[in-house]
């Protein structure tokens, strides 16, 4: 029983030995290292002003002499000055989302788009895919890596795939009802928007045949989980990746929900601290780094994620050896400083789920008056849950609720209330802080 | 005795009010009878109206955050101390007033108090120990 409950893609590769897949690792780093050194020039001059050589590479923990890169390093070679083939060679074009500035161009020979349909392929099996089954992939497809990652992995299982794609909801309720889709993809809170719609048009999704949910993009909590649990008859499973990697498929939860486990004999795993770059112990909360160990087409050594996680060894119930990542908690450039408190928009979200009668969805406005301290306005929706037509009792939920993030993150901030509906609701990145202040 | 009252919640945003008003005149729906509260950030606009259910149907439906409230609504002649006695029937019986609105009724010789208590059967009970003649929903509505 207890196998068939835990699906394995590549038995071989996942539930490998340690001391055999720390071996494995080394090779490529080492091969990934040469290639990137003889290919990019980036490399070779961050490597000459680091001092250091492809051949200093001998153990893993040598990966620490390489210097790390980040967005804009990456922003500098735009559009192809980060590839490592001739153009030729590369067959197909992603790009961050570039809210941020230019979008980060990552570029994918053949053997790029098989390792990812296979990074993929394992990471819809272990949230149960098979070939019976029928995948309604809700990611966008175009530039932003969900939509494809999904497709090509739902292809290498032989899984029926829904290409619907993000967006026109109402669609997507009949073809979730009509074809009968066991598993869905999308971001989280596309699937609260999702179910807040089939509530309204009187549709019970716990009718539905969905069993399995892969959600990611954004960051969300065990408090979202639990409620899209609620109103989906589904596991909510936590998928991650990213387009400057490869995209969705580096790490994937298991129904064990303990940690996302990372492809790790492909996509290399550091935590460190944000500060000092410092390596971090297994359990220490720091900013993850990745290095692809096989990635031909734009091979990425040590790519600061800015996403804060913590990482756990040794073998999950499930049977795979894979370390696992926590989820996401924050990311070191989401990090709010409010008058000297470090805030992280996560914590503000966990506070909001514990109080009754709130809607998850919130946006947080930080602005600094004219010689003024900051200022924390944290927005949410006037639902019917707590609305009452005497002033005393809504403000008096107000306050209630600006007491409670209080307690929860030490700083004191003003709540707005807004009509319902009003906050935005992502298909892709929801916009959820507003930083006014001119740093 | 009780009388249905549809409370909006309105974010303090252009327009909005316009909005809500002109939802129900899109649906037919008549106001007998508003009021207003405000706060620095959001307001709660307070109707009577003929079909209370139907209108809070089309105003959720319009996305409005949208609240049914029972209220007292008495007959006080239109004249100086009229509201006086209503109120002094309350606090004799010791019963707080949370919010209280009146208009004038058509034939001018009579307003029309809505008043909201705590416990709105002890209110009409104050009322009419003190021979207030308290209005149905029916008689209301079609003022």
């Amino acid at each position: 029983m207890a196998r068939k409950k835990y699906l394995i893609w590549d038995r071989a590769a996942e539930c490998m030995p340690a001391a055999k897949r720390r071996a494995l690792q080394l090779r490529r780093l080492k091969a990934t290292v040469a290639h990137a050194y003889a290919r990019v020039p980036y490399y070779r001059q961050a490597f000459k002003a680091a001092k250091v050589r492809p051949e200093d590479i001998r153990t893993l923990d040598d990966i620490r002499r390489l210097p790390c890169i980040g967005k804009p390093e990456l922003r500098a070679g735009y559009p192809f000055g980060m590839f490592a083939v001739p153009r030729r060679e590369i067959v197909e074009i992603h790009t961050s989302s570039g809210t941020t500035g230019k979008p980060v161009v990552s570029g994918y020979t053949a053997g790029d788009i098989r390792l990812w349909g296979e990074a993929m392929a394992r990471a819809m099996t272990m949230a149960g895919a098979t070939p019976e089954d029928i995948v309604q992939n809700c990611y966008g497809y175009g530039l932003f890596t969900g939509g494809l990652g999904v497709h090509y992995g739902a292809h290498r299982i032989g899984a029926m795939l829904v290409p619907i794609s993000a967006g026109n909801s109402k669609r997507q309720l009949t073809i979730l009802q009509d074809f009968g889709s066991t598993i869905i993809t999308g971001t989280p809170s596309y699937m609260l928007h999702l179910a807040e719609l089939a509530a309204e048009a009187g549709i019970d999704l716990h009718k539905t045949k969905l069993k399995a949910g892969l959600f990611g993009a954004e960051m969300w909590t065990e408090h979202m989980r639990a409620e899209i649990e609620k109103r989906y008859p589904l596991q909510a499973l936590n998928i991650y990746g990213l387009t400057e990697v490869i995209g969705p498929g580096v790490a994937q939860e298991c129904p064990a929900k303990c940690g996302l486990h990372i492809a790790e004999d492909l996509f290399f795993p550091e935590v460190v601290s944000p500060e000092t770059l410092e390596p971090l112990p297994d359990g220490a909360v720091g900013e993850l780094v990745l290095t692809t160990l096989t990635r031909e087409g734009m091979p990425m050594l040590r790519f600061r994620t800015r996403d804060l996680t913590s990482l756990e060894r040794g073998t999950c119930a499930c049977g795979r050896t894979l370390v696992r990542m926590s989820r996401i908690t924050g990311r070191s450039d989401d990090m709010l400083k409010i008058r000297g408190v470090i805030l992280f928009p996560s914590q503000i979200e966990r506070a909001l789920f514990e109080i009754k009668g709130l809607e998850p969805i919130y946006q947080i406005i930080v602005s600094r008056p004219a010689g003024g301290l900051d200022e924390v306005e944290v927005r949410v929706e006037a639902s019917r849950g707590f609305f009452s037509d005497e002033v005393r009792h809504v403000e008096e939920f107000k306050r209630k609720v600006e007491r409670h993030i209080e307690q929860a993150v030490g700083l004191r901030v003003k709540v707005a209330l807004v009509e319902p509906k009003s906050l935005p609701r992502s298909e892709g990145k929801a916009v959820r802080v507003i930083d006014q202040r001119n740093l | 005795m009780k009388v249905k009252q549809i409370s909006i919640f309105l974010e303090n945003k252009q327009g909005r009010l316009l909005e809500a008003v002109e939802t129900l005149g899109a649906a037919g729906i008549n106001i007998r009878a508003l009021s207003i509260a405000d706060t620095a950030d959001f307001g709660i606009l307070r109707l009577i109206v003929p079909e209370p259910d139907r209108a809070k149907q089309v105003l959720e439906k319009a996305r409005f955050t949208v609240k049914e409230t029972e209220v007292i609504a008495v007959l006080v002649s239109d004249r100086p101390g009229g509201l006086a006695a209503v109120l002094r029937a309350m606090s004799t019986a010791g019963i707080n007033v949370e919010y209280i609105y009146a208009f004038v009724e058509k034939s001018a010789k009579h307003a029309v108090v809505v008043m909201r208590t705590e416990n709105i059967a002890a209110g009409v009970k104050a009322l009419a120990a003190a021979s207030i003649p308290v209005l149905t929903a029916e008689q209301v509505y079609a003022l």
